[in-house]
């Protein structure tokens, strides 16, 4: 059994990303697919897994959410079109969206200016990173 | 007057759980015409049927309602009831008060009140039920086997032997299908041409079957008994009766661009062709879009060098029609395309092939003359990976939903061969789940592992890519919790299996019912495995869904004990619930000869003498032994002279008042 | 015909030639480009997260504005297709973003996803045709070997972007054909960069374009090209060893067509 905490989050989750983590069969073709595995604490077929646990607060507390390039091979190479995408931009929305828990912060911006730095660049940042 | 007879059966729990059957059998004594309303447990078992029985002799019923499961479960069992009681059998109507209302309700008060409707609304039929005879029709005792790999000659062989004339009808110039280009066959490793060569030769040589080779159905008429079939043989532009498949004409042949099917399009083949060495019938064959002579008139060799005479570069299409009591599907599979799964690089890649052509690369008699080599160049591979659950288990629509079932083992088949003929070859098979249920299939598949050393990494590919001479598989090992890219010099895909593409045409000339997947539906999932709904349709093979060879064997045997127990058969009765005209209505409009699916209608010039008419008249006539009670004429007949018998228009009106009032 | 055009932000600072060598082939293909009116940037991410409205309005602006002006929208850089194109099928399949996003910018009519989306790149291909496209070349690229870098945000998911074969893609290449090149095939071209990442971890960045890198020159190529501002500062400004020009495909098509100097 899930403690209600645990349940609100998983179901918050699923709202917001309508993804339906039982279609996984946890074949790990998202994990074999994704080009940040490497980086990512947890990998997309257990951010699959884990919310379907119900164990969110892990994923809450790793950055791997922040580690996704979002490039959606996952996505795009499911056999079961379960979409673990959607479900990493789920926990970090779940993230940032809290006071005070934005992962970017303007005022570090201008320390990470470049000259060739396209804007596209800094718009995509506070949209992933920050609310 | 009617005197009907009303029994409520609890099926168990099944009914009487969610609908308060006695509820039920209260509320239609006080139905007019009801004379005896009942419950009981299990109304369908032998007590059950003697209290039918009874009630029939002690209230004189003329009509029985039976509130139960569906007509197509147990109509049958109490027509016979009834008719045991002296009542005719005809005299019965059922109400299906279980998968149309235990089994959909969980209000019980809905369930109930739907129930009584339901009875009512029989009670209302059965008023006006009139008694029915079956009449009969014959047999025809020759049966139709569509498709001549081994559930074909598997079922033609047996059919055969019960004495039975038998044809078989395969699309290709030879019989033998999938499993004559298999190397090996688990779990056994046993030689597939070794084991299945025999029963073709074994098929040729019966003098009651008669193989009709580069042939395809392209019509079916009739029904159950009496089927009308029409067969077009394919020009072969060789005389197969003089043909001696000696291979001349091949070696001869200039053009030599195309593609070998047998060989899964690995190497060419000649223009003209025998497709491998024990093909059956062993006699060549030309492709017409590749013969130099046929496409510019320029060549002629091989008719040249053919000592016996055979080329007929003039040969056209042969057109015929033949009779049978039965037809059997056993169109077989085709691996899928792969062009939805670029990701493994099968396309872009010689070195990524499917495991049929991976068959096909071990086999002897295959391209490489069984040795294990690149395609690409030649080279003896050191690294090789396996991905299974290629388009299978997928439902992103991209692939199949199903699980393909056989590629488990035939995997493991190809890791163990590999491995035991090539020690020095490293072999990974990436999988999802290892399915090996089926007798000695997990030894072997075990076998693999522990004597074989072959590495089974649990996980999928995401991406094989060329890099070099080499080919990098990118996937996941989930027990080690790794992202994995292996160097390999050969890929080999598991691709899912699908029903031939010819099945779905088959299927609706045979009006013969398919799945979303397009295998053919079964007759009762469980009961009734190698029947069609169709009556006289059989199926055998992967035609009816995903099986290996023993399962298509068994199959095979099935479908061919059923069509020998209806050719056993003199006469079949049949169902005296068709069509009828009325002549003095009918108009003569043929509308209902145009929507008959099954011809049963024609017309003739009758005298027609009524009421005041006196008049030679085109009106319709239904054969009855065609016939199959659909009702489409009844519905099309703007003048309201056509009506089906057990289910007259009268009687669908009262049913329909019944339930609306 | 008249189409309408949305630049987006970058190709309004960083990503100038993009957009200035898109519009002088266009002119010179007779292809209007009318650029929308008071336009706004598109957030350059799309918004996966069902609850996401706010974040999509602009993109819905700008595709409502499309559908008054003759329902095409011709769109440039990668990111801004990615966003508008996906956020249309919001409009037209999710009904709950529908009526949520209908709500809150009150169009004069509501929107519901109308307006066909087109990358300039499909223009070139399904409304022009490269057929078409290479009678219009004047200085063919002749024994020019580039590599065509497709990244994610063009294909993925390929259920929605519809473009092209999201594994085994070749617009690009077709594109390279008519120009009179010759496209180099690599493996790497449809993996991801890592430009969203550059930001926040520029290791992470570096890694994935140095695959890319190596993965093109293997193949021989001598210059990679892209439709996204983003990908091509990474892949040209956080390249490792591996090192190779990196250009806008609409460079090479003002070059081809002869317009490039004027542009």
């Amino acid at each position: 059994m899930l403690h209600e905490n645990e349940r609100d989050l998983r179901e918050t989750i699923l709202r917001i990303s309508a993804v339906d983590v039982r279609k996984c069969m946890k074949c790990g073709k998202c994990s074999g697919s994704c080009p940040a595995y490497e980086q990512m604490e947890y990998h997309p077929h257990q951010f699959v897994a884990m919310v379907d646990n119900g164990d969110i607060q892990a994923l809450l507390d790793s950055d791997a959410s922040f580690k996704c390039l979002t490039c959606y091979a996952c996505t795009e190479r499911c056999p079961r079109d379960v979409r673990p995408a959607r479900l990493v931009e789920a926990v970090r929305l779940l993230k940032i969206r809290k006071q005070g828990q934005n992962h970017l912060k303007p005022d570090a911006i201008p320390a990470k200016l470049e000259a060739e730095l396209p804007q596209q660049a800094i718009v995509a940042a506070l949209r992933k990173y920050s609310k | 007057m009617q005197r009907i007879g009303v029994f409520v059966c609890w099926c168990g729990s099944n009914i009487a759980g969610p609908v308060d059957v006695e509820r039920v059998a209260e509320a239609m004594k006080s139905v007019p015409g009801v004379v005896h309303s009942t419950t009981y447990q299990y109304m369908c078992s032998e007590v059950g049927q003697s209290r039918i029985m009874e009630a029939i002799k002690e209230h004189q019923l003329t009509g029985v309602v039976v509130c139960s499961c569906s007509p197509r479960m147990h109509e049958n069992t109490f027509r016979k009831t009834a008719q045991r009681a002296g009542l005719n059998p005809y005299m019965v109507e059922i109400a299906n008060i279980r998968e149309q209302c235990s089994w959909i309700h969980k209000d019980k008060e809905v369930g109930t009140q739907k129930a009584i409707v339901l009875a009512k609304a029989a009670v209302a039929k059965v008023m006006l039920n009139t008694p029915l005879q079956a009449g009969t029709s014959p047999v025809i005792k020759r049966a139709l086997v569509i498709g001549g790999g081994i559930a074909g000659i598997q079922t033609a062989l047996d059919i055969a032997d019960a004495g039975y004339e038998v044809d078989i009808v395969e699309k290709s110039p030879t019989i033998g299908g999938r499993m004559a280009q298999l190397d090996k066959t688990f779990p056994t490793l046993d030689c597939s041409a070794c084991i299945l060569t025999p029963k073709m030769v074994d098929a040729a040589q019966n003098e009651k079957i008669d193989i009709i080779s580069y042939a395809q159905v392209e019509k079916v008429s009739g029904f159950v008994g009496n089927f009308t079939v029409t067969i077009r043989k394919k020009a072969r532009f060789v005389d197969e009766l003089k043909c001696t498949g000696c291979g001349a004409c091949m070696e001869k042949c200039p053009s030599k661009k195309g593609k070998n099917e047998f060989n899964m399009g690995l190497n060419n083949r000649t223009a003209i062709y025998i497709p491998f060495a024990q093909a059956i019938p062993n006699v060549a064959v030309i492709d017409p879009e590749q013969c130099l002579k046929l496409k510019t008139g320029k060549c002629g060799l091989c008719e040249r060098v053919c000592s016996a005479g055979a080329i007929n570069y003039k040969q056209e299409d042969e057109v015929f029609e033949r009779q049978y009591g039965a037809i059997v599907a056993a169109t077989g599979f085709k691996p899928i395309d792969l062009d939805a799964f670029d990701e493994y690089g099968y396309s872009q890649s010689k070195d990524v092939v499917t495991s049929l052509e991976f068959e096909r690369i071990m086999n002897a008699a295959g391209p490489t003359g069984g040795q294990l080599v690149r395609p690409s160049d030649g080279k003896h591979p050191h690294e090789i990976v396996f991905i299974q659950c290629v388009g299978s288990r997928d439902t992103s629509g991209c692939g199949k939903p199903y699980c393909s079932k056989i590629c488990c083992m035939y995997t493991a088949k190809h890791a163990m061969l590999v491995r035991d003929k090539y020690p020095d070859v490293n072999v990974h098979v990436f999988y999802i789940d290892v399915r090996t249920p089926g007798k000695n299939f997990d030894e072997f598949y075990r076998r693999a592992v522990e004597q074989y050393g072959v590495d089974y990494i649990k996980g999928m590919v995401g991406k094989v890519f060329p890099e070099g001479d080499k080919l990098i598989v990118q996937g996941s090992d989930l027990i080690n919790g790794k992202q994995l890219a292996l160097q390999a010099d050969m890929v080999v895909l598991a691709a899912a299996i699908e029903p031939d593409p010819s099945a779905r045409k088959l299927a609706t000339m045979l009006t013969a019912s398919m799945d979303t997947n397009d295998f053919f539906t079964e007759a009762h999932p469980k009961l009734r495995p190698v029947e069609s709904p169709t009556a006289g349709v059989f199926l055998s093979g992967v035609c009816q869904g995903p099986k290996d060879i023993p399962e298509t064997v068994a199959q095979a045997g099935a479908a061919a004990s059923k069509v020998i127990g209806l050719l056993a058969k003199d006469h079949l009765v049949t169902n005296p619930c068709v069509a009828q005209s009325n002549e003095l209505l009918c108009n003569g409009c043929s509308q209902c000869e145009r929507v008959c699916p099954y011809g049963a209608i024609s017309y003739v010039e009758k005298e027609i003498r009524g009421p005041g008419v006196r008049e030679v008249r085109r009106v319709a006539q239904v054969n009855p032994a065609v016939c199959q009670g659909c009702g489409a004429c009844t519905v099309t007949c703007p003048s309201g002279a056509m009506d089906l018998q057990g289910f007259s228009n009268l009687q669908i009106m009262a049913e329909v008042d019944a339930i609306c009032k | 015909m008249n189409y309408s055009y949305y630049p987006g932000c970058t190709l309004k600072t960083k990503a100038k030639e993009l957009d200035r060598y898109a519009r002088s082939s266009a002119e010179k293909l007779g292809l209007h480009l009318e650029e929308l009116e008071d336009w706004q940037c598109c957030g350059a991410v799309y918004p996966q997260a069902e609850d996401e409205i706010a974040t999509k309005l602009s993109a819905v602006r700008a595709l409502a504005q499309a559908k008054e002006k003759g329902g095409k929208l011709v769109t440039l850089c990668s990111a801004c297709h990615h966003v508008i194109k996906r956020v249309n099928l919001d409009m037209q399949n999710n009904e709950y973003i529908r009526t949520r996003v209908n709500n809150y910018i009150a169009p004069d009519a509501p929107y519901a996803g109308e307006t066909q989306v087109l990358h300039y790149l499909e223009l070139l291909r399904d409304e022009l045709g490269f057929e078409q496209l290479k009678k219009s070349v004047v200085n063919p690229l002749k024994g020019r070997k580039i590599a065509a870098y497709y990244g994610c945000m063009l294909l993925r998911p390929a259920e929605e972007m519809g473009m092209d074969d999201p594994e085994n893609p070749k617009i690009l290449e077709d594109f390279l054909r008519a120009l009179g090149a010759e496209p180099v095939l690599y493996p790497y071209r449809n993996e991801c960069c890592g430009g969203y990442i550059a930001l926040e971890d520029k290791g992470q960045a570096r890694q994935n374009v140095d695959k890319i890198l190596h993965s093109a020159s293997l193949a021989g190529a001598e210059a990679v090209i892209t439709a996204c501002p983003l990908c091509l500062y990474n892949l040209a400004q956080n390249a490792g060893k591996e090192r190779l020009p990196v250009l806008y495909f609409t460079e090479l098509l003002a070059e081809a067509l002869g317009v490039k100097e004027e542009a």
